[in-house]
């Protein structure tokens, strides 16, 4: 007689554990019973990743750059599997490589985004990147894995803790990154993944005020009634591209801050 | 010898030394009756005018056009049209457009200076030392980039935009125009700007200077009107707005481009810590708090309003201030002596009225400088409030008013604790002689400009701009001509 | 943390627990401050006051090998009736000779009111042993000296030895007697505002009745920074003691200009009080024919020419 196999229970990743979505409810996607996140699974996942964030920030770039390299070590080991949950065996590499392209930006940063500026006075003055605080993304339907890593990998570069939406249609790539994320050293709260609908939970994270930015990459016709949220604590609104990877993409998730000091004896 | 004796202990001594008024004469500047909207090179007529007055007196200056909303869209079409050809002028010339404009301001800077102390009451010093010099010197830095942008955007092939509408307040006008035309223009787009409805005068003689400057017509637009006219302005067909202001009119605007793809940078409200420690050079610690919250009257948005001291020096830092605070000059903006000059408008007097009176309501204790305010025109006496909690209204609301408010701590820590629990992040300053110190605080304020030992230093080449509820985007610096470009 | 400031080696005998904390000064904006008010605009009658106030709190002086008492004589004339055209133009408050000088001022000033002030304690650098500094101060004042202006040695003081400083200071004071001391600090020599701060206070400590920004002797000398850092630490004194200290400004003053900058920032960092020659100095030479020449200009509306005032 054949084995019956273990099935997967596909769960939310919040504060760096697996939860049932606190609603008790799921959908179907990919043929799988799929968490099914509530307003209350986005505030519990804010309240993490606010929670996580200062301590992200506050790693070394070095160090931040080594945890992201991680994820990409994590994911390679899984490659067969990422595969058979997006569009194939491509999109899982060129997800790998991204993650292994952010993790050695991590210490550059501020090195091409900060500057010294010459002020006209007896003044030391620089520039310097730091990020925005906790981003709500809502990432694209697709591509399910290579979409959702080239969002939150830019902020995470930047020192930020995320709120992702994964891809409604297609979510079971993003719960497996979520356990390759688990397994490579990223602090609980850092990364907090969502499954559900985009419709009921993307407006609960675009009026959190606790939210700093919002990527909308994945919201499509949504867009303006989120953007009407966001305006409620001025956030950072994002619009990126579902597959690029650029510095720019992580510098829309920073902030500049400029510090002056006097030069005297 | 006793006449001579007499004549060394002669006392001409008055008890006290009264300077003698030293006004700066006004007849350098020469008002119109009446302005209309500075359009494509061309004075239009518009249907409907206001009074802008000088606050120091409530006396009309000028008539000034109500910008309607066809008004605007007539004025963002002009400045479409220029947008092609100015765009596609070598950015050397744009540079030389810039560099003129920067110098024709520093020949014409007595005349600036005047106008913005008589229309804004500001005093002539501010505006004779810091507003005129820093907005030509706003000119000649971006004048200097505009051809040099790839430098700026390696591999990025920086485009310009089109049209910006921008958008600016009364407690700067010629800086903050500069602030926003410069960059803008730098980068190749073409500008309409309104001025704030109170201090409309700097702005409209600037279109005086774009005419010397001869600047292709369209290419810089000023409509003047109140916050309809603004709206019209973020509703046109525009490619960015750039605004300084409230963040309530911030958030506004916000809302109004939600889902359009317009470029929005917004420089917004703030409630700026400055954290006076045990070990800090107190005098200078003083005047820094002085200048932090009675600079321009308190009508600054970065100005340092909470201020927070370290508790075991709370009482000799709260005595130096109030003995500090006994010799500022509060009086006529044109006298050349005044250190803090006359509120903005009515309006916000009654804003600031309305808030001290909620400090004191709520248990705050008050102190005023011992001065005496003239009779006609809008004033208020630095003020500062001691015994405040962070809950009071004082503590957490803009006042944007010569007003601080002076609380305590312990340790670094709860420094930095208390100075980012707020939903500003403007700026924030730092008083101490330790350096490791002010890097790990400087680190840790959540605010985009930090002032160590010194507060509201202002360069053209240094970004500003503020976190949360402070705004996005950054003016000044290299960082400054990123919110008008566009790139591949 | 809070913590209690440190107080430096050699400090903490002669300090009492009441004096101000010594602190520390910010070249930056210390300087900014400085220049702020040095731009007070100053007109009509409220300049005319300043100028002769400026007069009667000049020390005129003049401290060369070359000075013989025909100088110091002709000196002593001018600073009893520096514009003899104008009678209502006061007196100097002192004139300042080297020692052996005392006896011609001290005659020729005798009854005006004008003091004698003698520099002393083998100034202009102080490197002497004590005992021949404290010798030069009591002949001074023994030929007559109302006000002695005595030099700190810098050397112990940059080598931290405050106590020595400190010391020499009571030492002197003791000796003036009756003679009013003024404390020089040489601040071209103490390198940082810092060090001013600490020495003004040290001086004021040890029983200075002024405190003084130099000889004249060195380039850079008296500064609107520098002395705004001594008023302060002055006005700090008095806000802790109740005891009121002068201030003399002295070397590179030479222009009526400057010399109401000086006023006015007296004026407004310790006061009204401190607008008296029994409280405030500047010590100079060529400055007092500038300030003649601004205040007939005051009184004629026209420019002056230097021909028309004495060269004494």
């Amino acid at each position: 007689m054949s084995r019956l196999p273990v099935k997967k229970t596909y769960k939310l990743y919040i504060g760096g554990a697996f939860p049932r979505s606190e609603s008790g409810r799921t959908y179907e996607a990919q043929g799988q019973n799929v968490a099914r996140a509530s307003r209350k699974d986005v505030r519990d996942a804010v309240v993490a990743a606010r929670a996580a964030q200062p301590k992200w920030a506050a790693a070394t770039a070095y160090n931040r750059g080594q945890v992201l390299y991680r994820i990409a070590e994590m994911m390679e080991a899984r490659v067969p599997e990422f595969a058979e949950l997006c569009s194939g065996k491509d999109e899982v590499h060129r997800s790998v490589d991204r993650w292994v392209w952010y993790a050695g930006f991590a210490d550059k940063l501020a090195q091409v985004l900060g500057s010294s500026n010459p002020v006209a006075g007896p003044y030391f003055n620089f520039t310097i990147p730091e990020p925005t605080g906790v981003v709500g993304i809502v990432s694209p339907d697709e591509p399910p894995l290579l979409g959702l890593v080239s969002r939150i990998a830019p902020a995470l570069t930047g020192g930020n803790a995320v709120v992702a939406l994964a891809s409604e249609a297609r979510p079971l790539a993003a719960i497996e990154l979520a356990e390759a994320v688990a397994t490579s050293d990223v602090p609980g709260g850092v990364v907090n993944l969502l499954t559900g609908h985009r419709s009921e939970l993307a407006p609960w994270l675009a009026s959190h005020m606790d939210v700093n930015a919002i990527d909308l990459t994945g919201a499509d016709g949504l867009r303006t009634d989120l953007e009407l949220a966001a305006a409620e604590n001025v956030k950072r609104v994002i619009v990126g591209k579902p597959d690029s990877q650029s510095l720019y993409e992580i510098s829309s998730f920073l902030e500049l801050k400029t510090v002056w000091h006097p030069i005297g004896t | 010898m006793t006449d001579l004796e007499k004549r060394s202990d002669r006392s001409p001594v008055p008890a006290d030394w009264t300077y003698a008024p030293a006004p700066e004469s006004t007849d350098i500047v020469r008002l119109q009756e009446r302005y209309g909207l500075y359009v494509g090179g061309e004075w239009l007529e518009a249907a409907e005018h206001y009074a802008t007055i000088a606050p120091r007196d409530e006396s009309p200056l000028a008539n000034v056009a109500q910008a309607s909303e066809a008004d605007v869209r007539n004025a963002v079409g002009v400045a479409r049209e220029a947008a092609a050809a100015w765009a596609a002028l070598p950015g050397s010339e744009r540079a030389k457009y810039l560099f003129r404009i920067a110098r024709i301001l520093a020949e014409r800077s007595r005349e600036f200076a005047v106008l913005e102390s008589l229309n804004g009451g500001k005093p002539i010093k501010e505006s004779r030392d810091v507003d005129i010099p820093l907005a030509a010197a706003h000119f000649f830095y971006y004048a200097g980039w505009a051809d040099k942008l790839e430098y700026a955007f390696p591999n990025r092939e920086p485009r310009p935009l089109g049209v910006a509408g921008q958008i600016i307040p009364w407690n700067f006008p010629l800086l903050m125009l500069s602030w926003k035309i410069a960059p803008a223009l730098a980068a190749g787009n073409t500008v309409v700007l309104k001025p704030a409805e109170t201090t409309p005068l700097t702005a409209l003689l600037f279109c005086d200077v774009v005419r010397q400057a001869e600047l292709p017509p369209g290419v810089v637009n000023i409509v003047t009107g109140d916050g309809s006219t603004g709206a019209a302005l973020v509703d046109a067909d525009v490619d960015k707005i750039a605004f300084t202001g409230s963040t309530e009119v911030g958030k506004a605007i916000q809302r109004r481009v939600a889902g359009t793809d317009k470029k929005l940078t917004l420089e917004l409200g703030g409630k700026a810590a400055n954290i006076v420690f045990d070990d800090a050079a107190l005098d200078q610690a003083v005047e820094g708090i002085v200048n932090g919250i009675y600079f321009n009257q308190g009508h600054v948005c970065c100005a340092g309003s909470r201020l927070f001291v370290q508790e075991s020096i709370y009482e000799p830092v709260v005595e130096k201030l109030k003995k500090r605070m006994a010799t500022l000059r509060v009086g006529d903006p044109l006298d050349k002596n005044t250190d803090v000059g006359a509120i903005n408008s009515r309006m916000q007097l009654e804003k600031i009225e309305e808030l001290v009176a909620a400090g004191k309501e709520e248990g705050a204790e008050i102190y005023q400088s011992p001065c005496r305010l003239p009779e006609k025109g809008y004033w208020f006496a630095p003020t500062v409030f001691t015994n405040v909690a962070q809950s009071y209204r004082i503590a957490q609301e803009e006042i944007f008013g010569p007003v601080l408010s002076v609380l305590t701590f312990r340790t670094p820590d709860e420094a930095v604790e208390k100075a980012n629990n707020t939903p500003y992040g403007l700026s924030a300053g730092i008083w101490t002689e330790k350096g490791s110190r002010i890097l790990w605080m400087a680190q840790r304020l959540r605010a985009g400009v930090v002032w160590a030992n010194t507060f509201n230093r202002f360069d053209p080449t240094s970004p500003f701009g503020g976190y949360k509820e402070s705004g996005f985007g950054r003016e000044g610096g290299l960082h400054g001509l990123e919110p008008y470009l566009d790139f591949v | 943390m809070a913590q209690a400031p440190a107080l430096p080696r050699g400090f903490e005998l002669p300090l009492k627990q009441r004096l101000p904390r010594i602190g520390s000064i910010d070249q930056v904006a210390v300087e900014a401050r400085a220049g702020e008010l040095a731009k007070r605009s100053i007109k009509k009658e409220a300049k005319v006051w300043a100028l002769e106030l400026a007069i009667r709190c000049t020390d005129l002086t003049t401290l060369e090998g070359q000075d013989t008492p025909g100088k110091v004589a002709a000196l002593c004339s001018k600073a009893i009736r520096p514009d003899p055209g104008d009678p209502n133009v006061p007196s100097v408050a002192a004139v300042c000779v080297y020692p052996n000088l005392v006896p011609t001022a001290k005659e020729r000033l005798a009854g005006s009111g004008v003091k004698v002030a003698s520099v002393a304690t083998a100034f202009p650098s102080g490197q002497s042993p004590l005992d021949v500094k404290l010798r030069d101060v009591q002949d001074a004042v023994a030929m007559g000296a109302d006000e002695i202006d005595m030099v700190i040695d810098r050397g112990a003081f940059l080598s931290g030895r405050y106590a020595k400083v400190f010391d020499e200071i009571v030492q002197v004071k003791e000796a003036c007697g009756d003679a009013h001391l003024k404390v020089i600090l040489e601040v071209t020599e103490l390198g940082t505002y810092d060090n001013v701060r600490r020495a003004s206070l040290l001086a004021m400590a040890a029983g200075a009745d002024f405190i003084k920004t130099s000889t004249g002797k060195l380039p850079g000398a008296a500064t609107l920074p520098v002395q705004l850092v001594m008023l302060e630490a002055i006005r700090d004194v008095h806000e802790e003691t109740g005891r009121k200290v002068g201030m003399k400004a002295a070397g590179g003053i030479r222009a009526a200009k400057n010399a109401i900058q000086y006023l006015v920032q007296v004026h407004e960092t310790v006061g009204p009080d401190w607008l008296t020659p029994d409280l405030y100095r500047i010590g100079a030479s060529s400055l007092l024919n500038d300030i003649l020449m601004q205040l007939r200009k005051e009184k004629t509306g026209a420019y002056q020419s230097k021909d028309y005032f004495t060269n004494d």
